[in-house]
């Protein structure tokens, strides 16, 4: 590629490539068309959850995130001047829903995604450090929870919090995060193993650093990246399954501005789809444009990273 | 290799009970009262019906009591019974898992051949207008939320177009197949129905899977031409290929006899372990198109905290997840034989 082509070779040692690898996939995100859509695509939802209250102001502002009624009519009402986007079953503006459900999406994934790398990836590095019965125990019970299929398990999780936390929000996003952290955890492990074995961690080693500050500074920090990376693309993937909750009816309450939720007033008209397209269709797009946007990054992302990919391209 | 099959297999009851363990601890959560609810279909008149009913299911007993005591069923075979199946959880499992399986098996093979056949042509096509057209396909499809999806194709095909039905089978068409004359063997009705001669019951239950498997598969066929693609592109750099290509075979020859048979074997992965996601219920597909199968079941069990349901369905999903991926794991060492076991 441009940046390895302008670069001497004599000039180029291990540890230069290694500080060049940053500039290098950034270059490669922003140089691909497919990644600057993805990012746009974020940035714009960015500014929407930013500027909701200019684009939908809260009629009660104490309380932003309950989407009002306009009287309780059960029949949807289709998109007007004063709902533009229509209205759901109950009269809930979707309109305001889809704009304050950005930052209902956001706060889900960045919490259940920091939580979850916090927790995958401290097990992952306890049990790949510890080894011996601890990496066993540990690796054992990673495996129970994998076996788990994981829809019916948060769903579980889900329906038996809500009553006790009286919160659907948090109830599925601790549902989420207790059963996402385990293949993680999976993936840090890996890493360590792969990267406990290299020249840098025995010279360390052999000159007499203790066993915690190998972790911290030489294991983690090399680990830590690729993991970094691949959890921050799966924010969509936990905003997804956290629309699936609600749409299955343990996520948020009635009247939150949450996609899913809004979603999920369709199960009870789908004779009648033809005729509330609305329900479907402007919650739908903003969930799956969401989605697709991380998975735009991801995707340049990934070829970026294959070094198989690269290989093939350069040669 | 032996020992490694045994190996893994010795883990099976051991995550087996580790799973159940965690799915009691997580319904202790719940106090007796919340847990009696699932018994009872409207607000009980007076608390000591519902102390009645806490007492009569032992929920109020330590739980280790009551653990061992469903343990002690489930050993000698009996797995409860299921309040939202409505029979016993056997019973369920015996009608419900056949309908997954088919629905699977119908996803299953447009996913394969569809994956495949694109990822080959974007491999062929790399970096060209049909590789783009294809990328952007496979993305759109694995960031489609299945329940959108699958709302999308009910609003289309069955409430504009009224063709494609919900549910597994119409109504007149459900009345025959649980009759006595007609012959129940699979309990896969387009399975049944064939060999049962009856081609509108075949045609029927056709109709009913059309969009839920198309539905699954849209959202899957990324995963293999993903996979196709990548494999592809590294298979057609190698020498043999090349040399194939210099012995002068054609460019279609060389493609479906030498590059094809080899980029195929890390679909053959990706494939078995996606067929065991198909197999363990497509929980929100089938809930959207009411489709009454194992994923539809759980997602109701689970919904109502049907914890009796909730431990089947979890136990014999955990079962099929552990041997399939050995399966998977034994099946790719076979295919490739560079790969070892141990």
């Amino acid at each position: 590629m441009a940046v390895t082509a302008e670069q001497p070779a004599w000039s180029a040692p291990i540890y230069m490539s290694q500080r060049r690898r940053l500039p290098r996939w950034l270059s490669t995100l922003l140089h691909n068309p497919v990644s600057l859509a993805g990012i746009a695509i974020v940035l714009a939802f960015v500014a929407i959850a930013i500027l909701a209250p200019v684009l939908a102001p809260p009629p009660n502002p104490t309380n932003p995130m309950i989407i009002p009624n306009d009287g309780y009519m059960a029949q949807p009402q289709p998109p007007s001047a004063r709902h533009p986007f229509g209205t759901t079953q109950g009269q809930y503006d979707i309109y305001y829903g889809v704009i304050w459900g950005t930052r209902t999406a956001f706060e889900i994934g960045l919490l259940v995604t920091g939580l979850t790398v916090l927790i995958g990836g401290t097990v992952g590095a306890i049990s790949a450090y510890a080894g011996g019965w601890v990496d066993e125990a540990l690796q054992r019970i990673v495996e129970i929870f994998l076996a788990f299929p994981f829809l019916l398990a948060a769903l579980t999780l889900a329906a038996v919090l809500a009553p006790k936390l009286h919160n659907g929000l948090l109830s599925g996003m601790i549902a989420l995060v207790v059963f996402s952290w385990p293949s993680y955890a999976r993936l840090i492990r890996g890493d360590i193993l792969a990267v406990k074995g290299r020249d840098f961690v025995l010279a360390a080693r052999s000159v007499g650093v203790p066993g915690r500050r190998i972790l911290v500074r030489h294991l983690l920090p090399n680990s830590m990246y690729t993991l970094l990376v691949v959890a921050s693309l799966d924010i969509g993937t936990y905003v997804l399954t956290f629309a699936a909750l609600s749409f299955l009816g343990v996520g948020t309450e009635q009247g939150y501005a949450d996609w899913g939720q809004l979603l999920s007033f369709a199960r009870n008209w789908i004779p009648d789809l033809a005729k509330y397209w609305y329900i479907v269709v402007y919650p739908g797009a903003a969930l799956l444009l969401f989605v697709l946007a991380w998975n735009l990054i991801g995707d340049a992302f990934r070829d970026a990273l294959d070094p198989k990919m690269r290989g093939y391209r350069a040669g | 290799m032996w020992a490694y099959i045994g190996r893994r297999l010795l883990i099976l009851p051991v995550v087996l009970l580790g799973l159940s363990l965690l799915i009691f601890g997580m319904l202790q959560l719940l106090d007796p009262a919340e847990r009696a609810a699932l018994y009872v279909s409207s607000p009980p008149k007076n608390p000591s019906a519902l102390a009645d009913i806490i007492k009569k299911y032992g929920l109020d007993q330590p739980i280790y009591v009551q653990y061992v005591n469903w343990l002690g069923r489930v050993v000698k075979g009996n797995l409860g019974w299921s309040k939202t199946a409505g029979q016993p959880v056997i019973d369920a499992l015996k009608e419900y898992f056949p309908a997954t399986v088919e629905l699977a098996l119908w996803s299953f093979v447009p996913i394969i051949v569809g994956g495949v056949w694109l990822g080959m042509q974007a491999a062929l096509h790399h970096d060209t207008f049909i590789d783009q057209a294809a990328r952007v396909f496979s993305i759109v499809g694995y960031s489609f939320p299945t329940f959108v999806f699958g709302l999308l194709m009910l609003l289309i095909f069955y409430a504009g177009f009224h063709l494609l039905p919900p549910g597994r089978l119409s109504d007149w068409a459900t009345a025959i197949v649980y009759s006595s004359s007609f012959h129940r063997y699979t309990n896969m009705d387009t399975i049944d129905a064939l060999l049962n001669l009856r081609l509108d019951i075949f045609w029927d239950a056709l109709k009913h899977l059309f969009l839920p498997a198309l539905t699954l598969a849209y959202v899957d066929w990324a995963l293999i031409l993903r996979v196709m693609r990548s494999s592809m592109l590294e298979v057609i750099g190698q020498d043999y290929v090349r040399v194939a290509r210099a012995k002068g075979l054609s460019e279609r020859e060389v493609n479906t006899r030498h590059a094809r048979p080899n980029a195929l074997i890390p679909v053959a992965t990706v494939g078995g372990l996606l067929f065991v996601g198909l197999l363990n219920g497509a929980v929100i597909t089938e809930t959207v198109f009411n489709y009454h199968g194992m994923g539809w079941w759980a997602a109701d069990a689970a919904l109502s905290l049907d914890a009796i349901s909730v431990l089947g369905i979890a136990l014999f999903s955990g079962a099929l997840l552990i041997i399939a991926n050995l399966v998977v794991d034994v099946l790719y060492a076979y295919l490739d034989p560079r790969i070892r076991l141990s």
